[in-house]
């Protein structure tokens, strides 16, 4: 099985607190990793460092096998989608204009249709980035990762404040994306129902891992599953 | 005759040099607007009134030592804003008063104001010699090759600056040369509206423009286009009633913003109701 992300003793501080303890996991080819955590938990944190934004921390990252200390390749072959996407409102960049952003190579504009049919977003090709529902956005700003056939798709809480129906679609097009395209995806989240449908891999993460393994097996451990539910998960918040 | 000024060839190279300016300052300034850096442009050219001044003093041609004094300046800003966090407007403050300082003391070392300060203050299109025609359409040339060359880099580093480092772009080095265009950009075009207008050319064609188009190379084309007309259209007016050049291209372009506006609040223009 190709590794295609190791962490090892992974610690990022901060001056007052400990963002992520000592966290270690593997990622393999094909998994659909679900992080769950509360809010502050280091779902953010530990991102940022995996995509290379925050190289201060202690432990090694590798991707593809190679330390990311050494070298920034593998960024090529990832897909990043953020929480909420920040740009200008009024940014003069069409749908097309911001997936082209995401394609490393400009001959490869035929890579665009062919993304923007399969997120059914074709019909909003001409329209402007900011003129569009939140859910059409998450989905302009997920063919964007996906444009340039990414091998990992990362996603951070990539639903917050949206639709209902866009997220029923959204969920369906990355199960369809792990399971016909065997893109490994990793993917933060509040909502348990979800990763319990889409995910086969688990991690719980409270600035400490405190479960990493198959899905079926958190999902069969009763005590995990009530103290990371939402409700406990917002009583967390709340203590903190 | 009023159709005489077009045997005229100094008309011919202010509206030559112009057209090149508008061009230039037109897609600068679309950058830097919509990072939300409208005034960067008035403050280095104001920084670049120090280096006008330096090289009136020492005898060198102002612009040579404006372009320098300005570039450095910007870029040591630039600098200094990242590494100590300094908010964007609070730097543009910083650097656009340190260069009237600068150029008022030299001024003032030297004997006060002369013609040639009032010419580099608001602008002298028309007495552009061939040699200056020469280096604006070279580095409006040089300028336009840069942006098409790193389109994708300095599009997605101004989008978004996270997404634009995840894929690899490197921000940092994009950001330092959006800084340098905008300082040879500004020093460029002070010949042709002065250092107290410039950030006018910059910045009321594109928020004009961002109204009107869909994507970004469209914007940035109807941008240049309310900028060229301006800039001709104010050219030949000023000069049929004989009034200053620069004021007149700067009110053509508010113009065609005021125009825009009343669109809009008729429900004309509806793309951002």
């Amino acid at each position: 099985m190709l590794k295609v992300v190791e962490i090892d003793h992974l610690t990022i501080e901060y001056p007052d607190v400990k963002a992520i303890d000592d966290v270690s996991f593997t990622v393999n080819q094909g998994d659909f990793l679900g992080i769950i955590g509360p809010n502050g938990a280091g779902k953010s944190t530990l991102f940022a460092s995996m995509l290379n934004l925050n190289t201060k921390y202690n432990g090694t990252i590798k991707f593809f096998g190679t330390d990311i200390r050494k070298s920034k390749n593998y960024l090529k072959e990832i897909g990043y989608v953020p929480q909420k996407p920040i740009f200008e409102k009024n940014f003069p960049a069409t749908v097309n204009d911001v997936v082209k952003m995401g394609l490393q190579k400009e001959s490869d504009e035929n890579k665009i249709d062919e993304i923007l049919q399969q997120l059914w977003i074709h019909e909003l090709s001409e329209r402007r980035i900011g003129e569009l529902s939140g859910g059409q956005q998450q989905r302009v700003f997920i063919a964007k990762a996906l444009v340039n056939k990414p091998k990992v798709l990362i996603l951070d809480e990539p639903v917050t404040g949206i639709d209902q129906q866009s997220i029923d679609l959204f969920y369906s097009i990355l199960k369809e994306l792990n399971s016909k395209q065997n893109i490994t995806i990793i993917w933060s989240s509040h909502d348990l129902d979800a990763v319990n449908q889409l995910a086969n891999h688990v991690a719980c993460l409270n600035r400490t891992l405190f479960f990493h393994g198959e899905s079926d097996d958190f999902f069969k451990n009763d005590e995990l599953v009530k103290q990371y539910s939402e409700a406990s998960m917002q009583e967390h918040m709340h203590h903190h | 005759m009023t159709f005489e000024i077009f045997t005229f060839s100094f008309m011919h190279r202010a509206i030559i040099s112009g057209i090149a300016i508008a061009i230039l300052c037109s897609i600068v300034g679309l950058f830097l607007v919509l990072r939300r850096y409208s005034l960067f442009g008035d403050a280095i050219a104001h920084s670049s009134f120090g280096g006008i001044a330096l090289g009136l003093m020492a005898g060198i041609y102002p612009l040579w030592t404006a372009y320098g004094v300005s570039i450095v300046s910007a870029l040591i800003m630039t600098r200094i804003k990242d590494k100590f966090n300094i908010s964007g407007d609070a730097s543009i403050a910083v650097l656009l008063s340190s260069g009237i300082a600068v150029g008022l003391v030299i001024i003032g070392l030297s004997g006060g104001f002369t013609l040639d300060i009032f010419s580099f203050l608001f602008g002298s299109i028309l007495l552009v010699s061939v040699n200056d025609t020469v280096l604006i359409l070279s580095l409006t040339g040089i300028i336009l090759i840069v942006i098409l060359l790193l389109y994708r880099q300095l599009l997605y580093s101004t989008f978004n600056e996270e997404q634009a480092k995840v894929n690899g772009i490197p921000v940092e080095k994009i950001n330092y040369l959006i800084v340098f265009m905008a300082g040879i950009t500004v020093v460029t075009s002070i010949q042709l509206v002065g250092v107290l207008l410039i950030s006018a050319l910059f910045v009321i064609p594109n928020v004009t423009a961002i109204m009107y188009g869909k994507g970004f190379k469209q914007t940035a084309i109807i941008s240049m286009c309310f900028s060229i007309f301006s800039v001709v259209a104010g050219i030949f007016v000023s000069y049929i009633f004989d009034i200053t050049p620069a004021g007149t291209i700067v009110l053509f372009a508010i113009g065609i913003f005021a125009c825009t506006m009343g669109i809009k609040s008729l429900g004309l223009l509806s793309r951002h109701n």
